[in-house]
């Protein structure tokens, strides 16, 4: 399998460069990720991260072929060769394909992502109908693989003032969850036009998802009860 | 070139499930607290655990902690210490409803209680039929989890060192830990984290294995630091195979599956657990499923072209039910087995999932060793948590969904037992002269080596004679070769070579150094395994078939030096309740 990677080790790099190779693969290798580990054990200079290899973890989230996605579970055999990996657009290379997250988990930080009750808790659960913990399928799900966040415009223009799409999602999360007190709050967080309002629904959030989540209808759930305290 | 230092109370190592429980009680009690992870907190191993966290809570029908202690007892093949099992299971509750506090989107019941679904060895009435105790979040539950209390712990501002990797524990003369020391994977630069409290949660190493279904950094960081540092670890014999591994991907499918009715056929389609398990059946412990579906396929009922795997059907459960409670799990046979489980059946293997044994300690965290004539001297300064630790709650066999709980309650118990021990001892103990020096010295070799060999080739061959020497079943002629291989790989693995110097996020300075801790648990496992003439749990033996109490009633200690066995007797006494005597293990 022939792979075209992004390399750059400011180390020892004046600047980047892609490094073509051809990877013999076994019969077992399915995944992307296989065959990088495979390339790795060629040249062990080859940094990613990676870690349980069945797209729940969110680590090993990088372009390929110009679209964002997670390596551990994108097929070998869909893939045009030369395959083309890359880091994650728009955040800072630390090396090769690792990006520097900072400004990623910032953003997700600033939402307050935690359950907000200040109630003294009962002695068992919070009791939580089943149609309202429903609110939350398709929120708490999440990875924080970046995919969405970094093949967004509006987070490459503003990552520093755009909360991103990963981010919002997560801000919906708790908005939608009943047992949370602090909507008015969150609200009032988000009320501003960059950190909000910087989404224009363009929409390659939801394209890239690897786990099939909409950011874009969370953001606009937000907007639309964002509007209606409004009047 | 000394190495810099830096002062905390306590370092937490690693940022799973025990580690994050253990650090929200540290940041609460407003200690200052480093918590160390090789990656980001929500990225470590927790985060792919499937089926639930087990609780007496009774949402789904009667059930009571006596018996879950019970099924946990029986389960463990009667090698688990009782008094740390009846505190786990008396603890369950208050910990699993604190969860539910700081967010974790249980699934409900039409009363709006957690959801709770039935799981193998989980069972009413001391062993009556199944009890829904698994309380789930769909077939996210570790996820769920995982990410809840991260979350919680960034509303304590807990402080991360994320990417940091540990290196070395750090001991005074008089044996007490006083730190660790860890390399920044960004950087490459190493520091000494001077402690009053480490505190280890580096989760399992079941990367020893080839097929597997841990994550590529489970590779037992503390299990080597431990063995390093001169510390014996305990039972690590005993390896669970879950029984539904994907075939080939290794990747996990839940036991929730069967606990929401799927169930195991042979190649003619026939339901074999009603023959080793009639009571149960497919809900049988982890360990009885595991060896009946490797018996089907030696015996040539396997599916498939080679007769090589099992099939695990749940297309009778319907698409709703399966979308509703196994949405991951429809996803994971899509991509990982080219199967629509709403349709066909998933080809599934036992596959390596679980350490039960691990650093020696008591159920309040504390390591403990054997010194003169007391088998539990603490070792000061020093606690484990999670599956790195061996309490031992999970004995010789570990019960689905008792895992997120141990992390939870254990987790927790060793948090508050630092936060005493720092209320009695205020003051930083001074570090060693020489501290640091192990950990340097290992770096120099590596960076020096040459003429040495690949590390993933030193690592596969350890993988590989961990597979065919330390299996489901177990042979005397093979367990002797596996022990005298993997010395000989040991020793390769002292002279591995990295090309790549750079110190920037060097990956294979991190895999080599990784698999110095992976060859430790690999040696532990083989002598251990070599030396215990019986079968219990999942350490089963073709020429002691049978369980021997009278003998083998006992924790197996290792140590690295000189790969030198020791035994400490199981405690068999609970806390408050009569004792559970053993008993032949029926399902």
């Amino acid at each position: 399998m022939r792979l075209s990677i992004y390399r750059y080790d400011p180390d020892k790099d004046a600047k980047p460069y892609m490094q073509d190779m051809e990877v013999a693969l076994e019969p077992t290798d399915q995944m992307l990720l296989d065959a990088l580990v495979r390339a790795k054990a060629v040249d062990d200079s080859i940094a990613f991260r990676r870690s349980c290899r069945e797209g729940v973890c969110g680590s090993d989230a990088m372009n390929i072929n110009g679209k964002n996605g997670l390596a551990c579970i994108t097929k070998i055999a869909e893939l045009k060769e030369p395959v083309v990996l890359k880091p994650l657009p728009g955040l800072p290379v630390i090396r090769d394909l690792i990006v520097d997250m900072t400004q990623f988990f910032k953003q997700y930080h600033s939402i307050k992502p935690y359950l907000i009750n200040d109630t003294p808790p009962p002695e068992g659960e919070r009791v939580q109908s089943p149609e309202e913990r429903e609110e939350l399928n398709g929120l708490y799900e999440c990875i924080l693989c970046a995919c969405c966040s970094t093949s967004c415009p509006s987070f490459w223009w503003n990552p520093d003032k755009f909360v991103g799409p990963a981010g919002l999602l997560q801000a919906y999360r708790f908005i939608a969850d009943s047992r949370d007190q602090a909507t008015n709050e969150r609200l009032d967080d988000l009320n501003d036009p960059y950190r909000l309002f910087r989404c224009h629904s363009i929409m390659n959030c939801v394209d890239v998802c690897p786990k099939g989540l909409n950011p874009t209808r969370a953001i606009g759930k937000i907007k639309e009860i964002m509007l209606k305290r409004a009047v | 070139m000394a190495l810099a230092v830096r002062k905390f109370d306590a370092v937490i190592v690693g940022a799973g499930g025990s580690g994050m429980r253990a650090a929200l009680q540290l940041a609460e009690a407003e200690l200052k607290v480093a918590v160390l992870s090789k990656v980001f907190p929500t990225r470590s191993h927790t985060v792919a655990a499937q089926g639930g966290v087990a609780a007496s809570l009774g949402n789904n029908g009667e059930d009571n902690w006596h018996w879950h202690m019970f099924d946990t007892v029986k389960g463990s093949d009667y090698l688990g210490d009782q008094d740390a099992i009846e505190f786990m299971c008396r603890k369950a509750n208050e910990v699993v409803y604190e969860l539910e506090h700081y967010g974790m989107p249980f699934d409900r019941t039409p009363e709006g209680r957690i959801y709770q679904r039935p799981f193998g060895g989980q069972t009413r009435n001391y062993g009556e039929g199944p009890v829904a105790r698994s309380c789930a979040a769909a077939d996210r539950t570790g996820h769920a989890m995982l990410h809840a209390l991260y979350q919680r712990n960034v509303r304590a501002r807990a402080h991360f060192f994320v990417e940091w990797m540990a290196l070395d524990l750090v001991r005074d003369a008089e044996g007490d830990v006083v730190g660790v020391t860890a390399m920044e994977m960004e950087t490459g630069e190493v520091v000494i984290f001077h402690a009053k409290a480490v505190l280890f949660a580096t989760g399992g190493a079941g990367r020893i294995y080839s097929a597997s279904t841990n994550a590529f950094i489970n590779t037992g960081d503390g299990l080597g630091m431990t063995a390093r540092a001169g510390i014996p670890l305990e039972d690590m014999e005993f390896w669970q195979f879950h029984p539904t591994g994907v075939a080939g991907a290794g990747v996990l499918i839940t036991e929730g599956v069967r606990g929401e009715g799927g169930y195991l056929l042979n190649k003619n389609g026939e339901r074999f657990m009603e023959r080793y398990a009639p009571t149960v059946k497919d809900l049988a412990s982890r360990d009885v499923v595991a060896r009946a579906m490797a018996t089907e396929i030696k015996e040539g009922r396997g599916a498939g072209k080679d007769g090589e795997y099992i099939l695990l059907k749940l297309d009778h459960l319907g698409a709703e039910v399966i979308n509703k409670r196994l949405p991951g799990i429809r996803e994971i046979a899509l991509t990982f087995a080219n199967v629509d489980c709403a349709k066909e059946p998933i080809p599934v293997v036992p596959t390596v999932h679980y350490q039960m044994g691990g650093i020696p300690t008591n159920y309040h965290g504390q390591v403990v060793v054997p010194k003169n004539g007391d088998p539990e001297t603490v070792v000061r300064g020093f606690y484990a948590a999670g599956e790195c630790a061996c309490v031992s709650v999970h004995g010789a066999n570990r019960l689905g969904t008792n895992s997120l709980l141990d992390l939870l309650v254990f987790g927790k118990s060793a948090g508050e037992q630092v936060i005493r021990d720092l209320k009695s001892e205020p003051m930083h103990k001074d570090l060693p002269r020489d501290a640091g020096e192990a950990t340097r010295a290992r770096l120099a070799r590596l960076d020096g080596q040459s003429n040495g060999e690949s590390v993933p080739s030193v690592a596969a061959d350890m993988r590989r004679t961990l597979q065919l020497h330390c299996g489901v079943f177990r042979f005397p002629d093979l367990l002797v070769e596996g022990v005298a291989k993997i010395k000989d790989i040991a020793a390769r693995a002292a002279r591995t070579e990295i090309k790549d110097k750079s110190k920037v996020f060097n990956t294979a300075r991190v895999e080599a150094l990784e698999l110095d801790n992976l060859i430790e648990v690999a040696r532990a496992t083989l002598v251990s395994a070599e030396a215990r003439k019986e079968s219990r749990g999942a350490h089963d033996r073709s020429d002691y078939p049978k369980r021997d109490d009278e003998a083998w009633m006992r924790h197996t200690l290792w140590y690295k030096e000189g790969d030198r066995l020791d035994y400490r007797p199981v405690k068999l006494k609970p806390l408050t309740v009569a004792a559970f005597e053993p008993k032949a293990r029926v399902y």
